[in-house]
């Protein structure tokens, strides 16, 4: 193949090796998906190979046993993530919703594009400060590890992320609707909170679900605010349990017992989480505003 | 002009079938003189189950400008496709016929589309330079890729194709600019320099001036005249005058068939059938 | 009739304002709680803490470095990993994986973000660790071992176990961002490539990665972003000591671990404070690497308002 014309031929070495890298790199670009998917596959089989020989319904109704003794459950930790998610749905819902109303409905383009931006980036501090912080705010002064200072965490930690999917829904509602409810008179913040939130609830409570779904599964920020008990909980100003919590202190503990019951716990978070994540593709399935 | 889903790999066109003989519904006006390019031979081609071209019949001519035209949908720019295989970056095409070009058929199995590709170059409706790439770089990109090192080759192959394009005094002071940093009308010289830089056998041309001021228009066209001496320049076109300015031969399409296909004097000024005079007349599309 | 009052309207709007900007609020809050904490250390040890190497609770010194390394360290074993995998994969679901196969494949990936960084732990340590320390680590000692960073006994817990948890755990988002960079890449420049009689692979490599490579970058800073941030899955694999080595097969300590280890843990004041400035530590490094990705990811063209978390 001379340089004047370079016109390959179907045989010539330099077509064979281009052919050849394609079909090579082909090969290995199906190899990082599978490469990437192999993770899930691994850690779902475990889970369920070692944690559902470990769950009874001892489990979920049990405290745990003393040191060293085996058997028990984790029937607190259940509950007391049950409770501390409320809380944050208190605390964060709220402040969550009304402020991506405010970025969807009366935002000038300048403080709104600070807000979201402030808001993505909130999103990318480590959840283990978010416990640092609230640990000063919360559990320093009362000098406890409360119920209430976890919650407070996990409910500061929804906030960004309910206010951006809130603004998301609510900028698809078509304007149609505010000006249908202006023109008859109605006042602004009536038309939000009546016609616009109303018709993209489902969108809100979807978005809900998805921080939630996000902030069951984190332990750091509750380390040192919620600090964990292995008992019930009776009063939201004393540490309380909580799953993702149980299962940490069992997992990097010495017994095989506990081990075992980390496993069975993280089958129910996982469960949990699963059942948010199936909770909210249902609730996005016939989503239409016409 | 069809949107191209995301490309899948190679797969195999479907071989094509014996070519069935028929009575074409115009039958070719012998070429007058010279070599033929293309011999195409009751070509179809479908997009999934709908389809774009019937039974098209054609021989196109080497060394010479040959103008498609038509109203819009009538199955130009898939036609000009199917000529360097393009088309197969949509998945689900299927094709009938025969197409060859020098006497061999571009759609059996032992041809590798890329070869075909490269025998066959193609400039676009809109620039498409590679933005992270310099001028030169952009020209010699062809070359590069078929593994052509010498640079005293590609330097000379470079200053050709920028001449050839009518380019290269506009830019061999900043060749090493990046390759958007040009105007409209000099991006689209950039990427016929490119397409020429790999000395193909043909180059397709689809609506290439569309985009473009009358003033670089003009300049693609006078280029076109001057590059017809080397290369088989096939154009697709929604612009008669142009087709009319710049073609030896000019081939209507309408609904996906060849309704016509003469000399270009011909079929402007006196044409044999009726919807081409219509056509070109105005008084449709 | 008289104009209904304005004053609902407005307080409606101030209040939704103010929710807003509880946003700021935050990020003040957050500089001012760790700063107050780490007041002590600070004022104690001054800008050395971040290079020395002591972490003493006994002698009540304390420095950072060692914590600064590991988690420079395995995020980068975890960038490594995961930006390969990543655009490998965003690669082949964008060019090549056939319509039926890519849902399944983007749902899988979905459902691995949504997997708890503790179940992770909890996983790395009973399953990832035992065959890290029976099978690839001596594997890799025994073809490797000239390199110092494969040297040095085996135990398991180490930088690298570090490092692989954390690459898998940022697999997900440097895929799903490196899809729609890739996907934003205009058709007309693949044609161009494939008109000049490139294979598939060539195409890849001239029109769409060079074109795509801030973006992949921006997202590749991103799952640095991500990786920083990383507590349960590493404390639980990694071994938890301060000591700066050569060897990935050695402990090491993060700064978010050693947090989460020993907080609880703080007797004196200036451990707890100590622990504080690791935090605000933290915190800078993270906001500023995830504030120049949004930049990066902001500044492509026609990205709109895209939801990038």
């Amino acid at each position: 193949m001379s340089p004047a014309d370079p016109t390959p031929t179907p045989r010539d070495a330099r077509m064979t090796w281009r052919r050849f890298v394609d079909r090579a790199m082909a090969g290995v670009m199906l190899l990082c998906s599978v490469l990437v998917m192999a993770p899930l596959f691994l850690v779902v089989y475990f889970l369920f190979r070692e944690g559902a020989s470990a769950l009874d319904l001892n489990f979920f109704l049990q405290l745990p046993k003393p040191t060293g003794e085996t058997g028990g459950g984790m029937a607190h930790a259940i509950v007391g993530t049950i409770e501390l998610l409320l809380m944050a749905v208190v605390l964060g819902v709220p402040f969550g919703v009304l402020g991506g109303i405010y970025l969807a409905e009366y935002g000038s383009d300048r403080t709104s594009y600070w807000v979201r931006f402030a808001a993505d980036v909130l999103n990318g501090v480590p959840s283990i400060v978010w416990g640092m912080v609230v640990y000063a705010l919360l559990v320093v002064p009362f000098k406890t590890f409360s119920a209430y200072a976890g919650g407070v965490a996990l409910g500061l930690m929804m906030v960004p992320l309910v206010m951006r999917t809130t603004e998301e829904v609510l900028v698809l509602v078509p304007q149609s609707y505010r000006e249908a409810g202006l023109a008859l008179g109605i006042a602004k913040w009536k038309i939000i909170l009546v016609i616009v939130v109303r018709a993209a609830m489902k969108g809100i409570v979807t978005g809900v679900l998805i921080a939630l779904a996000r902030v069951a599964g984190e332990t750091a920020p509750l380390l040192f605010t919620a600090l964990g008990n292995n008992f019930w909980n009776r009063n939201l100003a004393q540490p309380i349990a909580a799953l993702p919590l149980q299962i940490f202190s069992y997992a990097t503990s010495p017994y095989d017992d506990w081990h075992r019951q980390a496993w069975a716990g993280a089958l129910v978070l996982i469960l949990m989480i699963l059942g948010l994540n199936l909770l909210v593709r249902f609730l996005s399935r016939d989503r239409n505003f016409d | 002009m069809l949107t191209m889903a995301e490309p899948p790999a190679s797969n195999p066109t479907v071989l094509p079938s014996q070519p069935v003989p028929s009575a074409a519904a115009s039958a070719p006006a012998p070429v007058a003189s010279g070599e033929v390019a293309f011999d195409i031979e009751n070509f179809s081609l479908w997009y999934g189950a709908r389809q774009a071209l019937h039974e098209v019949t054609i021989r196109i001519p080497a060394t010479r400008v040959t103008a498609i035209i038509g109203p819009s949908g009538c199955g130009k720019s898939t036609f000009l496709r199917a000529l360097n295989r393009m088309h197969e970056l949509t998945p689900g095409t299927r094709l009938e016929g025969r197409l060859r070009l020098k006497g061999q058929d571009l759609y059996s199995a032992e041809v590798d589309p890329t070869v075909v590709r490269r025998r066959v170059g193609m400039v676009f409706q809109k620039s498409n330079p590679f933005p992270t790439m310099t001028i030169a770089e952009n020209v010699l990109c062809g070359l590069r890729l078929n593994g052509v090192t010498d640079r005293a080759f590609l330097r000379q192959r470079l200053e050709e194709s920028l001449r050839m394009a009518a380019l290269w005094d506009e830019v061999k002071d900043r060749l090493f600019r990046p390759g958007v940093s040009l105007s409209g009308g000099q991006q689209q010289r950039l990427c016929i320099a490119r397409a020429i830089a790999v000395r193909p056998e043909v180059l397709l041309l689809d609506e290439p001036c569309s985009a473009l001021d009358p003033i670089a228009t003009a300049k693609v066209e006078e280029l076109i005249h001057e590059l017809k001496k080397s290369y088989t320049i096939v154009i697709v076109t929604h612009n008669m005058q142009q087709a009319a300015r710049t073609s030896d031969r000019t081939a209507f399409f309408y609904l996906g068939r060849l309704v016509e296909y003469d000399e270009t004097r011909t079929i402007f000024m006196n044409p044999a059938n009726p919807q081409t005079e219509a056509y070109v007349s105005g008084r449709f599309g | 009739m008289a104009p209904p009052s304005r004053l609902p309207d407005t307080a409606f709007r101030w209040l939704a304002l103010l929710a807003a900007l509880t946003i700021v609020g935050l990020i003040a809050l957050v500089g001012w709680e760790l700063y107050g904490g780490a007041r002590l250390a600070v004022a104690k040890f001054g800008v050395k803490f971040l290079v020395n190497s002591t972490w003493d609770p006994v002698t009540d010194t304390y420095g950072a470095w060692p914590f600064i390394f590991g988690t420079l360290v395995s995020s980068l074993i975890a960038l490594v990993i995961a930006v390969p995998l990543g655009v490998g994969t965003a690669l082949y679901l964008t060019e090549m994986a056939p319509g039926r196969l890519r849902q399944p494949i983007i749902m899988v990936i979905e459902m691995l973000a949504a997997v708890p960084s503790v179940i992770f732990g909890l996983w790395g340590i009973f399953v990832l660790l035992p065959w890290l320390r029976d099978h690839l680590f001596p594997w890799l000692q025994k073809l490797f071992g000239f390199l110092p960073i494969f040297q040095g006994a085996i135990y398991g817990v180490s930088m690298l176990a570090g490092g692989i948890i954390v690459a898998i755990m940022i697999l997900p988002i440097v895929t799903s961002v490196s899809r729609e960079i890739l996907r934003s890449v205009p058709n007309l420049q693949r044609e161009a490539a494939y008109a000049l009689g490139a294979t598939h692979w060539e195409v890849i490599r001239i029109a769409v990665l060079s074109y795509a490579r801030r973006g992949l970058f921006g997202a590749m800073v991103l799952g640095l972003g991500r990786a920083l941030g990383e507590t349960m899955a590493v404390t639980m694999v990694i071994g938890n000591r301060p000591e700066v080595s050569a060897s990935l097969f050695a402990p090491g300590y993060t700064l978010a671990s050693v947090i989460a280890n020993e907080f609880t843990e703080a007797t004196t004041d200036l451990y707890l404070s100590s622990l504080f400035e690791l935090g605000l530590v933290l915190v800078a490094v993270t906001l500023l690497v995830n504030i120049i990705a949004q930049l990066m990811l902001r500044s492509l063209a026609g990205s709109g308002s895209g939801k990038v978390t």
